[in-house]
C-alpha cells in the first residue's frame, strides 16, 4: 500500500514537473479569446480610416450587433455615404443606398467587392467569428507583440464550408485579445493580415480599439479601425434586425 | 405597248427635271443596297466569328448556369454526364468550367472570370495550345482587351484568387503564356483562361464543367438531366436583335432620302398633271380613255424608279463592288464596342435585298405617281380641252 501511494505520488510529481510552463491547449485560448470578447448584444461606434492611392478617407458607422448572426451598420460620415446601411441576417446581405432609395442583396460576385473601397470584402464581413467552431488550433511558439506576451496559434481548417484555410494568430497571454492575425489560402499564400495597434479596458473586457486590416495582395497602406465607443449586453429593439429598417 | 413608249418619251423629254428626280432616288437605291449590305455583312461577321470562337455547334449548359446573371455563377457547375462526355471523348465537344476569381494588376483589385478548357481541343477555333503546363507554374491565356485593361504583357506572373467548391479561398501565381487577338470580345474582356485539369484540380470539381461546347455540324444531341442544350438560334438571337436594331435605326435615314425623292416626284405628276390638261383633253377625244390616261401619267411617275435603276447601276456597282472588296476599317476604340467586330466591315449584298429595293422603291415611287392622277378620273373632254381641271 505505502509502495503504490509512492508510486502515484512520483507519477503526480513527474506529470507537474513535465507540464510546468507548458502552453494551455490551443482550445482553451480560442475559447477564452471568445468569451472576451462575446456578448449577445453590442452597439458600436466605430471610424473607418481608407488608405487608397489617392490619399485618406474616413467613413464613420454605428453598429448593432446581436449574437454572431445579426447585424445592422448605418454609415454617419462622410456625407457622400451618410445614410447608407447594412443588414447581415444569417448568410445574407443587403446594402441600401439612400442615393438611389433601393435595397440591394449582395451575393455572388459582389461578396468579393471592397466595402467603401477598404481592404475588407463583404465576404470578410460575413465570416463567422467563432473561431473554436471552424478550426483545430496549436499553440506553435511563443512572442511578444505590442510588449505583450503572446501564444502565437496555428489554425487549421477542419473543414467545410470556410473562407480561410488556415490562420495564424497572436494571442494576449494575460488579456486573450487577438493582437494580430494572418489570413492564408489554401496553397498557404498570406491574403490578409489584421494588426491591434491599441486595446482599451471597457465593461471589464480588453477591447481593441485601433486596429489595421489589409489585403496582402492589394497595394495601400491597408484600412485602419478605430472604435470611438461600444457598448456591451446593450438593449436593442427586435424592429432594427429587419429590412423595413434600412429604409427608415 | 403605245402607253409605255409614250410615257418614256414623255418623261425623257421633261428633261432636266427628270433627271434631278432620278439621281435622288438613284441614291436612295445605292444607299439602301449599301446600308443594308453593311448591316448584313456586320451580322454575318460576328456570328461567324462567334460560332468560330465561342459557340461552336451549340452549347450544353449546366442548368443553373446563366452567363447573364453572376449571382449564379458559384452554383453553376456539374459532373460532366456519360453521353456528352463520350462526346469529348470523340472529340466533338470540349468542356469549360467557369468560376470568378479576383486579381491584382498594379496592386488594384479586380474581379474576373476564371475559365478552364482543355488545351488539346480543337472543337473551337481558340488557341487554347498555349495552356500546354510544360513546368509546375500555370499557364494563363489572355485576350488583348483584357491585357489593355490590366496591363498584363506576356511573361507576366500575376495572383489570381477564387474560392474552391468549399468556398475556401485559394491563391495562385499563374504566368501569362499568351495574349491571343481574337474579335470576340465575349473570350476576352475580364477574363483568363488556364488548362482545365488545373482548374478541376484547385477547384475540387473534378470532371465538372459550367458548360460543354459541341463541334459544328453535330447531329446527334445526347438529352441529358441537368444539363440544357442551347442551339445556334438561341446562343445568336442577341446578335440578331442587334442587327435587326441597327437596320430599323438605318432605314430612318434611307427612308427620309426615299421620303424626298417621293416627295420630288409627287410634286412633278401634279405639276404635269395640271400643266398638261390640254394635251388630256386631246388624247380623249383622240379616243384615250380616263383609265388609259391614269396609266400613261402613272408609268411616266413609274419610269423614273427604272431610270434611277438604271443610274444607280451606272455608279453604284462599281462602288458597291469596290467597297465590299475594301471593307469599311472600323474607328478607334470598336473592341470596346462589346460586340464581335473586326477591324473592317465587309458588306454582303444578296439577290434578295437587291431584288427587294428595287421592288420597294419601284411600288413606293408607282404609288406616289398614281395618287395625284386620280384627279384625271373626273375630268371632262370639253374642260380638258379648254385647259380647265374640273
Amino acid at each position: 500500500m505505502k509502495q503504490a501511494f509512492c508510486l502515484f505520488s512520483l507519477i503526480v510529481l513527474l506529470t507537474a514537473v513535465l507540464t510546468a510552463g507548458e502552453p494551455p491547449s490551443g482550445e482553451w485560448i480560442l475559447k477564452r479569446v471568445d468569451e472576451n470578447i462575446g456578448s449577445d448584444n453590442k452597439i458600436s461606434i466605430a471610424e473607418m480610416v481608407i488608405h487608397g492611392r489617392r490619399g485618406s478617407r474616413t467613413v464613420k458607422s454605428k453598429s448593432w450587433l446581436r449574437g454572431q448572426d445579426e447585424s445592422f451598420t448605418e454609415y454617419l460620415a462622410p456625407a457622400r455615404e451618410k445614410g447608407t446601411k447594412m443588414l447581415k441576417l444569417g448568410d445574407q446581405l443587403w446594402i441600401y443606398l439612400p442615393s438611389t432609395d433601393r435595397t440591394i442583396k449582395i451575393s455572388g460576385h459582389m461578396m468579393r467587392q471592397s466595402v467603401m473601397g477598404s481592404d475588407l470584402s463583404y465576404e470578410d464581413m460575413m465570416e463567422d467569428p467563432d473561431l473554436q467552431k471552424l478550426y483545430d488550433a496549436q499553440v506553435a511558439a511563443e512572442e511578444v507583440i505590442l510588449e505583450r506576451p503572446c501564444w502565437v496559434l496555428e489554425l487549421t481548417s477542419k473543414g467545410g464550408d470556410i473562407a480561410y484555410h488556415s490562420r495564424k494568430i497572436w494571442v494576449d497571454k494575460e488579456r486573450f485579445v487577438s493582437l494580430r492575425e494572418d489570413r492564408f489560402a489554401r496553397s498557404g499564400k498570406l491574403l490578409k493580415t489584421f494588426e491591434v495597434k491599441e486595446i482599451s479596458r471597457i465593461q471589464n473586457r480588453w477591447v481593441p480599439t485601433r486596429m489595421v486590416f489589409k489585403d496582402v495582395l492589394k497595394s495601400g497602406k491597408g484600412t485602419e479601425f478605430i472604435l470611438e465607443s461600444i457598448e456591451f449586453n446593450a438593449d436593442i429593439p427586435e424592429h432594427v434586425f429587419t429590412k423595413a429598417s434600412l429604409r427608415k | 405597248m403605245i402607253i409605255p413608249k409614250l410615257a418614256l418619251r414623255n418623261l425623257l423629254g421633261a428633261g432636266l427635271r427628270t433627271w434631278l428626280n432620278v439621281v435622288v432616288l438613284s441614291l436612295s437605291f445605292v444607299l439602301i443596297i449599301w446600308l443594308q449590305g453593311l448591316y448584313i455583312g456586320m451580322g454575318d461577321q460576328i456570328k461567324e466569328a462567334q460560332i468560330d470562337v465561342e459557340y461552336g455547334g451549340g452549347q450544353y449548359w449546366h442548368e443553373s448556369y446563366d452567363p447573364y446573371d453572376p449571382l449564379t455563377l458559384e452554383d453553376a457547375h456539374g459532373a460532366v454526364p456519360d453521353p456528352i462526355q463520350n462526346k469529348i471523348d470523340k472529340d466533338e465537344a470540349t468542356p469549360v468550367l467557369i468560376a470568378q476569381a479576383t486579381i491584382y494588376p498594379e496592386g488594384r483589385l479586380q474581379v474576373i472570370l476564371l475559365k478552364g478548357i482543355d488545351p488539346a481541343q480543337t472543337v473551337v477555333n481558340f488557341p487554347s495550345q498555349f495552356l500546354v503546363q510544360e513546368n509546375g507554374e500555370i499557364p494563363a491565356l489572355i485576350g488583348t482587351r483584357m491585357a489593355k485593361s490590366t496591363g498584363l504583357k506576356i511573361g507576366n506572373m500575376i495572383v489570381v484568387r477564387w474560392r474552391d467548391a468549399q468556398g475556401t479561398f485559394d491563391a495562385r501565381d499563374v504566368y501569362i503564356a499568351q495574349i491571343m487577338k481574337t474579335i470576340v470580345p465575349a473570350v476576352d474582356q475580364g477574363q483568363i483562361w488556364i488548362p482545365l485539369e488545373t482548374m478541376r484540380e484547385l477547384m475540387g470539381m473534378q470532371n465538372e464543367a459550367s458548360l460543354v461546347v459541341m463541334a459544328k455540324d453535330i447531329e446527334e444531341l445526347p438529352v441529358v438531366s441537368g444539363w440544357n442544350f442551347k442551339s445556334l438560334e438561341f446562343l445568336l438571337a442577341d446578335v440578331e436583335y442587334l442587327i435587326k436594331t441597327k437596320t430599323t435605326g438605318g432605314s430612318i435615314m434611307y427612308m427620309f432620302l426615299l421620303l424626298l425623292a417621293m416627295l420630288a416626284i409627287f410634286n412633278t405628276q401634279v405639276l404635269s398633271i395640271f400643266r398638261r390638261k390640254k394635251e388630256m383633253g386631246t388624247m380623249m377625244a383622240m379616243g384615250f380613255t380616263r383609265g388609259k390616261i391614269i396609266q400613261l401619267f402613272t408609268l411616266e411617275g413609274a419610269f423614273h424608279s427604272v431610270l434611277a435603276g438604271i443610274v444607280a447601276a451606272i455608279y453604284g456597282i462599281p462602288f458597291l463592288v469596290w467597297f465590299a472588296k475594301k471593307g469599311w476599317a472600323m474607328p478607334e476604340g470598336y473592341d470596346d464596342f462589346g460586340i464581335a467586330l473586326g477591324e473592317k466591315l465587309f458588306p454582303i449584298y444578296t439577290a434578295g435585298l437587291v431584288f427587294g429595293t428595287v421592288m420597294l422603291i419601284l411600288i413606293v415611287t408607282t404609288i406616289v405617281s398614281f395618287l395625284p392622277t386620280r384627279k384625271i378620273a373626273k375630268l371632262k373632254p370639253t374642260d380638258a380641252l379648254r385647259g380647265r381641271l374640273s
